[in-house]
Formats: C-alpha cells, structure tokens, sequence
C-alpha cells in the first residue's frame, strides 16, 4: 500500500456510520481534508440496517444517498473501507496512526456485474441479517452498499470455489493474494465516531433469547422489516416463517437494570413503537403489546407516541416482564410479570417477542493509543483538558440519529480547532 | 466554449450481450452527428479510461459522453475535471438489467437513451462559479446571548474566526444566568453552573464583538454577503458577516393558563421562578417567607397536552430532580413529592434519577386532580396510578409547576385559511389554522429584508427548522442556522453540543459561499440559476415559491435573485412560465430537447411511448436498485432524472403531450407532514402544478389520466415493476395519443 497523503492539518474519522460521515463531511465542505475509515465493508454503518426512521417513517437511504453524493463531489476526503485503526501515538495536532486494511480480495476493477457471486455455490451467515439468511461467500454487502462493489469471504480464499469465482469475473477484477496491509497516517486530530453495538440480550437469561427462536432483538426486527432483509421485508416469525399475530416488545431489556446496562438508551421505546407501525402495515389484524417501565419519547417525539397510542391494536402496559418461557410444540411465548398499574399478575402468550436491547458504546479501546476521557460505563465525555480526539454521536451518549448529527457536526468543529491551535 | 463531443459506448456488465452496438454506434455517427463514436467491453477499467483520456489529449474531446452504467457509479472513474462536460447514458442498470436482450423494444429503448444524452450534453454549457463584486465576509452574527449564543461564540472564535453576539438583556447569560445549580454529565451530582466563567470567556475573547442591550434592526444580503443593522443602546451599528446563527432560547409557558393554582395560590410557583429563588438563596414560601419543608413538584404542568404544549420539553424531569436536591440540601429532613406521567431521564442521566429514588424523593406517577390552600399549608389531590387511587397529598408547602418551553420564534398568531367543505377542525366561518408557509408569523429576532418574510419560517409548534432526521441543522433560510432551544427543547449540556454545531455550519456556509459552492443538499453544485430578464413578465411565480425565499422582488415585480441564498433545486425554474430561468447544465429548454429527441412510432405500431421523470435523489436510486435486483417493467418508459420534482415545467408536459407521447408519470418524495423531499416543497409544488395541467390537456383533447403523480421513496423499488406496469395498462385502455405523427 502507498502512503496516504496527510499532515497535521488533516483530520481522520474514525467509523463511517452516520456520525461519522457527518463530521467527515462538514469539515470536508469547510475546506479541510479528511481521512475517513470504516471497519466493514461499506459505508453507512448501523443505519443502513434500519428499515425505517421514527418519527417521519422515512427510508435511511435517502440521506445516506445525499450524503454519499456529498461525498462524490468532494476531493477533500478520502475514505477506506475493511480498515481499523491498530495504534495512535502522539498528541494534539500531531498524532500518528497506524491503520489496518483488511483484504477484500476484490478490486477496484469490480463493475458490480455479479458473476463471480452466480458461480459460487458455497453460502455463509449473513452478518447483515444477522445470520437470519444466508448469502454468497462472495457477494454485495446490499444493493444500496457504497461504495458498490463486492468483497469476498475469507473463509473460501485458498479454496476451489475462490479460483472459480476468480475465473467467472471477465473484469480480473479478483485477487486472491490480497494480505492485509498497514500504513501510517499523520494528522492533526482524530473524531472516533465507531457507534455502538446492540447489547447482548442472551445475557438476560429469562428472556431465552438464543434459546427461543421466536424471541428477537429491535436491530433484527428491523431487518425483518426491510425490504433487503431476509424476508424482503415480510415479517414473519423465526420458528416457522409464520406470520404474526400477536407480538409483544420488552422495553428496556437489560437496560435501567444495575444488573446489565444501568442507563437509559434514549431510543428504544420510540424504535418499539415505530416497529410497531411496520407491523400494523402489514398486519391489519395483528396485536401488539408494549411493556414498559416509562415512555420516553422526548420533545416532539412525544407526537410520535401520541399517535401510535391511538392505534386501538398497540397496548402499552406497565411492567417490567420477569420471565418468557417457550412452548416447545408451537414456538409460542408465555410472558410472565406484574402490572405495575393494577398488581395484577400477567400470564400472556405471544407467537413473537421483540426485546429492546439497549447501546453499547464502541468507544476507543486501544491498548496503544493516548488515553482519553470515558465515564463510568465507557462512553466517552468532552474534556476541556484533553483535547484532540474527539468521541461522537453514541460513543458519547446513546442516542437517535438526528442527536447522532448533531453531535457529529460540532466534534467536527472541534477537530478543526484542534488543528487550527497548531 | 467549442464543443468537441465523444461517445463512449462500454458493452461489459451484460450490456453487449443486450444490444446491437454497432448499430447504436451508427445511430450516434450518421444520426446524432457525434464526431467520435467507440464502444470497450471494460471502460471504467484502466484501459477503459486511457481511451478516453487520449482523445481528449490528442482530438481535444470536452465533453464526454458515457454510455454504460448509471451514474450512481464510477463518478471518480469517469471524472476528467471541471473543465470537462461528461454526461452519462444508463445503459447498463436501466436498459440491458431490466429488458430482455437482443430485443427490438430494448434495442429502441436504448437508442432513446442515446438520443437523449446526446441532446442534453448538447446543451450543457461549461460552469463557472457565482462570484459577487463585493467583498465576502467569514464573521459570524450570533443573535442571543445565553448558553448557546455564548458557546457557539466561543466555537467560532477557538476555530480562529470572529464572531458578533447580540444579546437583548443588558448583559449576558440567558436563564444559564439565572440558575443556581446545573445537573450535567457525568449525572451523578450537582456541578456549578460555570454561567460566570463562560461570561468572562467571551467577554474577554478578542475574537468575539459582544453588543448587549442590543437588538437586529434588518439583516439584508445573503450569505457571504449579509449587512446586519444593530441597535445598540440607541446607536445603530451596521456589520458586515457571512452567516447567521440565531440563539434567541425559549421562554416558560405561561403557568397561568394552567388549571393549577398559579396567581392564585401564591405557594405554587413554576420551576423557573423556583430556580431564581434558589439562586439568590433559601427557598422559603412566597406567602410567609418561611423556609420550606415539603416540596411537591407537577411534572408536565402544561406539556405533553394537547390543550397546552403537546411536546415533551425534554430537561423537565432533570430540573426538578436537581430542585429537589437543593430542598434537601437545605433541609435534610424535607420531602420532596414528584407527581409525574413518565420519568424522563435519558441517556445516562438515569444515574441522577436513581440518586433521587436513593435520596428518599417520592415518586407518584399519576395526575393532579386538584391542589387546595388551608390554614397556610396546601394539599393535593392526585390520582396514583400505581396505587389505583385517588391520594391527598397534606402539609405541602411549596408547588413547583415543572412548566415547558416555548421556543421564541413561536408565532403570536397562525395563519387561517378558509378550508374546503367539511373539512375536520373548520370553525364556524370555515377557517382552519394552517403551518406558517413563510417568515411573516415568527416573532420578530431577525428582521430580514426577505420577501418571503423577515423570520425564519417554523413548522410545528413554533420551531423554525426543517425536520429533517439526517440533516437536523437545516433552516429554510440558507447561511442562517438555529442552536439551542429555540431549535428543540433540551438540557444545557445538549444545548452547548448544539452551538458547536452550528458554529460549524455557519462557518462552513461562509466558506462555501464565498466560492459560489452550494450548500446542502446540493453541497458542492457550482452551477446556478440565471435570469433572462428581458422576458420576465412579473409574475412573482419564483419569488412566491421559491422553499428558501432566496429571490427578492423590486418595487414592479421583478426577480432579485441573490445566488448565494440559492439550494440549486430548480423550483424557481419549474415555475416560470416564460421559461426565463436556466442553469447552465439544467433548463427547461434542455429538458424539452431531450423529450423531443424521443423517437415516437407510429400509431399503427402499437409502441406506446412514456416518460417518467423522476427525483434524482430518491426515485431514481430506487430504479437502478431495481435493476440491481434484475426486476423486469415495460419497455415503453423512458426515465429523465429532475434535480426535484418541483423543477418541472408545465411545458414539459405540452412539449411531450404534443409531439404523441401517450403518458407521463412523475416520481417524487413524499410530501404533507412528515415531508421527505430535501428541497421541502419540491414534490408538493409539483402535484399542486400538475393539478392545474389538465387545462393543458383539455387544450389539447387529452385525459387527464394520461398524467399521474406518485410518491415513492428510495426503498420503494420492489414497487417499481408495478408502478409502471399498471400506468402501462391505464394507456392501453386510453389507447393511443392522436398527436402521434404530427
């Protein structure tokens, strides 16, 4: 790999999610050059997973194709995707990075055409999905992956299917010799913008998740929902591919619990009732049961709520659901817990469970690399007496997308600063 | 410039297999009159690229035309510099992945393209930044000097620009001023305000101009270029600055409005009042200035009520957990009751909620039925949703109402029209409250010399931003940006964040601005709009619709275009109907060439012919992903991109309807209330133009059928087959245009 061309005045984002290309490209239109990194293999991060967004309903992908045309046009920032930052050393307005960028074993020669994914017989989990489908071991992240072009599973290079799939592209546009390289970027200030990881609700033991096939997290109802997920966009229950009828969410699960996550995600209950529209649109008939501890939908969100609580078919019920158990002829789930409201106990039975899990920040955790600011549950706070790298969107709070922004665009700023001190 | 044109005609991905190339080359050569005409099986490869790059070298080729896969990709690949004109022909993902190959209707569909793209890069003239005479200005104003004002001051100054705050009061702080105590990351206990420390900041900053007692007489201009008149105790003081940020914060709703004591029983006052009281001291009883023991504090007084303020403000609850700390901090023995609907701590701020539940605080969720005064106390009835009962809560000295916030920009007054018929929420005259469409409503703070109003305009409850979910910074206003919680309700450390972001933005559109760069969502575009005066019949049709009210009006009516207010989206363009106003790469002259250069068959052939024009952002992705997915729709459909649906031109469908074209359809995003459409009221105006097209078409003996407008968002192509097909069927059943030959 050639060096990559930076300098002190030159700002590395770490993480293309939404937060991410946010700072990246607000720094980039005010004139400074950026560097942008992404572990995966597209960009958009988590919000390419997501169906919809609340309150309007709308299809991420629409600000994520603005963002990337923002991004075309601007010879400002560069960006690469498969890497990760291995190591940083030095200090405000001077840092060295050293990033690791993981093969693809597809190059640039790639037209998108598909043949190499046609030929190839061997499937792997679809990490998109979750592993809820199976896709190619060389495929298209998904349709709308930028930038578009296809990467290839490590788990069949040095296999047969690897050299067919080489032999199928007219475009010579696989190479299987691909290792991963390093190289070392220096810059003036880094925004660490790597979002945040669903938390991991086989660790509420109760709730069976794992266990039972039709107890499920929001991020996969999401892509349940989604017209790219492994349904297209049908949702039906895991078991059996049945449709629902009866599904029930579990706000905080796991989370406001000193027991998993203490603190509040701030987007959870407003997700559980947007899925509850993409259920209702699909299901005339079907019964939704929220339960929960507080509605939190703050400011205007509050229309939100406003008006799923007008639908006669979502319930809300106070409680805190202390145990699910599966019924093993049917895949049905019976809820067991208290009404906080009327003390009564609650014995229900759902063919779906959706648990609301909450965010876990992806904050910087590199053994090599200065220490900075993190409270007492890792995410990363804005200290005026460490300066320079800068934590945004949820490494910094659990937050929505539009606070993601928000707060993405001012670390932008402050990144300028830093190099603007130097 | 002269132009030397090329066509580039790649044949990989499928799309040599799916055509006749040799006889498209032909059509290019002895039809189009294209000087070099040559296909590769691998273009976007580096041979691909060579080719290309040579004849520019050694024929002086500058405007290149690529015939292969959508321009959604290889835009770095096919970028030969701004000096170049490239035009795109989507052959690939709209023609060889949605047709069967080697078909006669594919290989017509794919000769349109060809005529099309070569028509429009016909017409595209080179670009040339808009740059003023004057000089631009990179400082920025900040309207409001309370938390955010002061701290996005402060932002602009630490990225070593120069700000100018405005602040109404005699001096700075706004209600950060005014409190005794701030609850704020990490959320465990109460930190100091820093209100004086963040005063003496900026005061002292050399960057930062401070003007206090002072209000904006008028903003005229545009970004870059905007003259800001001051009154500053008395004095008029003019500034020159690039951007705008407005800070001017929120006030207390009106507690008197509230059935709940307020101005009637003196012990009940709201949080503010409670916050000004601790600042200066002991909470005592405004009644008989004791020292107070239980304090009982109404949650949502007012919000989350339709009657009042159906938003959550969102810092609420944290406020009055921090004043119950100071009650308890006064009188370790008090107790604090918290009547609430849902607790609201967010985020991590769940730690100061969980201190308080530690602390011995009483929570009652539930509502309050009535508060009473006897003998000096007060009691409350509430109703306890936990307990099922109705409780009456005794001995109560003090009642904090936890009152929301108004943003000031709130109108005084919303707009009423008289609504059609039977329309739901009419009053008796037939008038219905409709959003403020314009910047007449807000309360005054900016004055600008604007002719759609000297306000920003607001949406839903008085806040004047966009709702947009990814980019929540906009405004209708370009340059001019909002922070704080004028924008949106929130908590001081939210508030701080939301100045820097601003900050950011402002100093970006100075940036921008100055050289002739659009900003969102454009951000980039070099191109803008240009006036044929001579034409202009002073219709006020561009200065009325335009969604960022950046054309002025002279005293006849003529347009004053200010290109720096300018999105690029073309609304301005789609509206004339002298088609006065061009682009040099988007007009509606060209968008007619490329409808005329339609071959349209006869009737006896039994080939209907349909155009669809479609949003850039949205409707078109959807259709390439289409594709992508190798889904197959009629072959009759010819797709023109528009940069918004609101830049069509009713001419377009008299030039299409005329030459026999047999139906149009129009792809936008969604629009009404939660509106998708990036230019705001693009896709609206277009349906609001198209419902008055049928006089064109009566004209014309046409049906109205033949004419259909459709929402469609970018994961909408699952949807695309059947979009199509069904129009396809309404035309066969209208049969034929009888235009067709004329």
């Amino acid at each position: 790999m050639a060096e990559v061309e930076a300098t002190n005045q030159t700002l590395l984002v770490v993480g293309g999610g939404m937060s991410g290309i946010t700072a990246a490209l607000e720094a980039a239109e005010a004139g400074y050059d950026v560097i942008l990194i992404e572990k995966n293999p597209y960009l958009g991060g988590r919000v390419t997973q997501l169906y919809q967004y609340f309150p309007k309903l709308c299809p991420p992908n629409c600000g994520l194709e603005i963002n990337f045309r923002r991004m075309k046009l601007n010879p400002r920032i560069r960006f690469f995707t498969l890497a990760e930052v291995e190591k940083i050393s030095g200090e405000e307005g001077n840092y060295n990075v050293t990033v690791k960028l993981n093969p693809r074993f597809i190059t640039e020669k790639c037209t998108c055409c598909g043949k190499c994914s046609d030929v190839c017989d061997t499937e792997i989990d679809n990490p998109f999905n979750f592993g809820m489908d199976k896709i190619k071991a060389v495929y298209l992240p998904h349709e709308f992956a930028f930038p578009m072009r296809y990467v290839m599973d490590p788990s069949i290079v040095g296999t047969d299917e690897a050299k067919k799939c080489k032999d199928a592209c007219k475009y010579d546009a696989i190479d299987l010799d691909m290792k991963a390289t390093t190289f070392d970027l220096n810059v003036g200030a880094i925004v660490w913008a790597c979002g945040w990881t669903p938390y991991d609700a086989s660790k509420i033991e109760y709730y069976g998740f794992g266990r039972y096939k039709n107890v499920i997290t929001n991020m996969m109802m999401e892509r349940l929902a989604s017209p790219n997920g492994p349904t297209a966009g049908k949702i039906l229950r895991p078991s059996d591919g049945k449709e629902v009828k009866n599904v029930a969410f579990i706000q905080c699960a796991g989370s406001r619990d000193q027991n998993y996550l203490p603190y509040c995600s701030g987007v959870c209950c407003l997700a559980s009732m947007k899925q509850s529209t993409y259920l209702r649109d699909q299901y005339p008939d079907c019964n939704i049961t929220i339960f929960f501890i507080d509605i939190r939908a703050l400011d205007r969100l509050e229309d939100f709520y406003t008006k799923v609580k007008e639908d006669e078919k979502v319930t809300f019920i106070k409680s805190k659901i202390a145990s699910i158990t599966e019924d093993e002829a049917t895949g049905d789930l019976l809820l067991e817990g208290e009404n906080t409201n009327t003390g009564e106990r609650i014995q229900m039975t759902f063919d779906m469970v959706v648990l609301a899990t909450g965010m876990v920040p992806n904050s910087l955790d590199l053994e090599s690399a200065p220490s900075v600011s993190k409270d007492e549950y890792g995410f990363m706070t804005l200290d005026p007496n460490n300066t320079g790298i800068y934590g945004a969107g949820c490494v910094k709070r659990p937050t929505d997308v539009a606070s993601s922004v928000q707060d993405a665009t001012g670390a932008a700023l402050r990144a300028i600063q830093s190099v603007t001190r130097r | 410039m002269e132009k030397k044109a090329a066509l580039y005609i790649c044949t990989g991905c499928g799309i040599g297999d799916a055509l006749d190339i040799d006889s498209l080359k032909e059509l290019a050569t002895d039809d189009l009159g294209v000087p070099i005409c040559k296909d590769h099986p691998f273009l976007c490869g580096a041979e691909g690229v060579d080719l290309i790059k040579k004849d520019i070298q050694d024929e002086g080729v500058n405007t290149i035309i690529i015939a292969g896969c959508s321009g959604r990709v290889n835009y770095d690949v096919f970028n030969f510099g701004p000096d170049k004109i490239v035009e795109r022909i989507n052959l690939r993902e709209q023609v060889a992945w949605c047709q069967p190959p080697k078909e006669e209707d594919t290989q017509m569909l794919a000769e349109d393209y060809l005529r099309m793209g070569c028509s429009k890069a016909n017409d595209t003239e080179p670009l040339e930044p808009y740059i003023a005479e004057e000089e631009y200005s990179k400082d920025i104003l900040i309207v409001g000097g309370g938390v955010a004002g002061m701290t996005a001051a402060l932002e602009i100054a630490k990225a070593g620009r120069k700000a100018i705050l405005v602040e109404k009061e005699d001096k700075l702080g706004g209600f950060l001023g005014k409190m005794k105590k701030l609850i704020t990351m990490p959320y465990k206990d109460l930190s100091d305000t820093g209100a004086e420390d963040l005063i003496k900041e900026v005061n002292e900053n050399d960057n930062i101009k401070v003007y206090t007692s002072a209000t904006v007489a008028k903003i005229s201009g545009s970004p870059g270029l905007f003259t800001a008149e001051i009154s500053a105790d008395g004095n008029s003081v003019q500034e020159r600055v690039g951007s705008v940020i407005q800070a001017t914060g929120w006030t207390p709703y009106d507690a008197s409005k509230l059935n709940l004591g307020y101005g009637k029983i003196k012990d009940v006052i709201t949080n503010v009042e409670m916050e000004e009281m601790a600042a200066k001291g002991k909470i005592t009883r405004p009644s008989d200035g004791k020292e107070v023991k239980n304090v009982l504090f109404v949650q949502c007084a007012g919000s989350r009520d339709p009657e009042h303020l159906p938003y959550c403000s969102s810092y609420c609850c944290l406020a009055s957990l921090k004043q119950a700390a100071y009650v308890k901090e006064q009188n370790p023995e008090a107790v604090n009751y918290i009547v609430y609907k849902d607790m609201r701590t967010v985020g991590q701020a769940e730690d100061f909620y969980r201190k308080a539940q530690e602390d011995g605080d009483v929570f009652i969720r539930g509502s309050i039925v009535n508060i009473n005064e006897n003998g000096g106390k007060l009691s409350v009835e509430t109703d306890d949703e936990l307990l099922g009962e109705r409780v009456n809560i005794e001995e109560i000295d003090l009642v904090v109402l936890a009152v929301g916030m108004v943003p000031t920009s709130q109108p005084d007054q919303i707009p009423r029209i008289q609504a059609p018929e039977g329309t739901e929420g009419a009053d008796e005259e037939g008038m219905i409250e409709v959003m403020p469409d314009s910047g007449f409503f807000a309360k005054s703070a900016l004055n600008l010399e604007y002719r759609q109003g000297p306000e920003l305009p607001t949406l839903k409850y008085g806040f004047p931003d966009s709702h947009f979910i990814c980019f929540p910074y906009e405004t209708r206003r370009t340059g001019i940006y909002t922070a704080g919680c004028v924008r949106r309700p929130m908590e001081v450390v939210k508030a701080k964040e939301d100045a820097a972001g601003a900050a950011m933005k402002a100093i970006q559109c100075c940036e921008a601005s100055s050289q002739g760069v659009a900003l969102h969502p454009r951000a980039g575009d070099i191109s803008y709009p240009e006036f044929n005066m001579q034409r202009c019949t002073q219709c006020k049709r561009c200065t009325e619709e335009c969604p960022f009210g950046a054309i002025n009006e002279d005293e006849k009516g003529n347009p004053l275009p200010n290109p720096t207010r300018c999105r690029r989206c073309g609304v301005c363009m789609g509206a004339c109907p002298e088609r006065i106003i061009s682009f040099k790469n988007y007009s509606v002259g060209m968008i007619g060439n490329m409808i005329k250069a339609i071959e349209v068959p006869e009737e006896d052939e039994e080939k209907p012919r349909v155009i669809a024009f479609v949003c850039e952002n949205d409707a078109y992705p959807a259709i390439d992903m289409a594709a992508i997915k190798r889904m197959q729709w009629s072959p009759y459909v010819r797709f023109i991109p528009v940069r918004c649906l609101g830049s069509i031109n009713l001419v377009w469908v008299a030039d299409a309807m005329s030459k026999g074209i047999d139906g149009l359809l129009f792809l936008g995003c969604r629009h009404g209330d939660d509106y998708q459409c990036h230019f705001i009221k693009g896709s609206e105006l277009a349906e609001t133009r198209l419902g008055k097209v049928s006089e064109t078409l009566d004209r014309l003996a046409l049906e109205a059928e033949r004419v259909k407008f459709l929402e469609i968002g970018i994961t909408d192509y699952n949807r695309i087959p059947t979009i199509i097909n069904e129009f396809m069927e309404t035309i066969d059943e209208l049969g034929p245009n009888p235009y067709k030959g004329w």
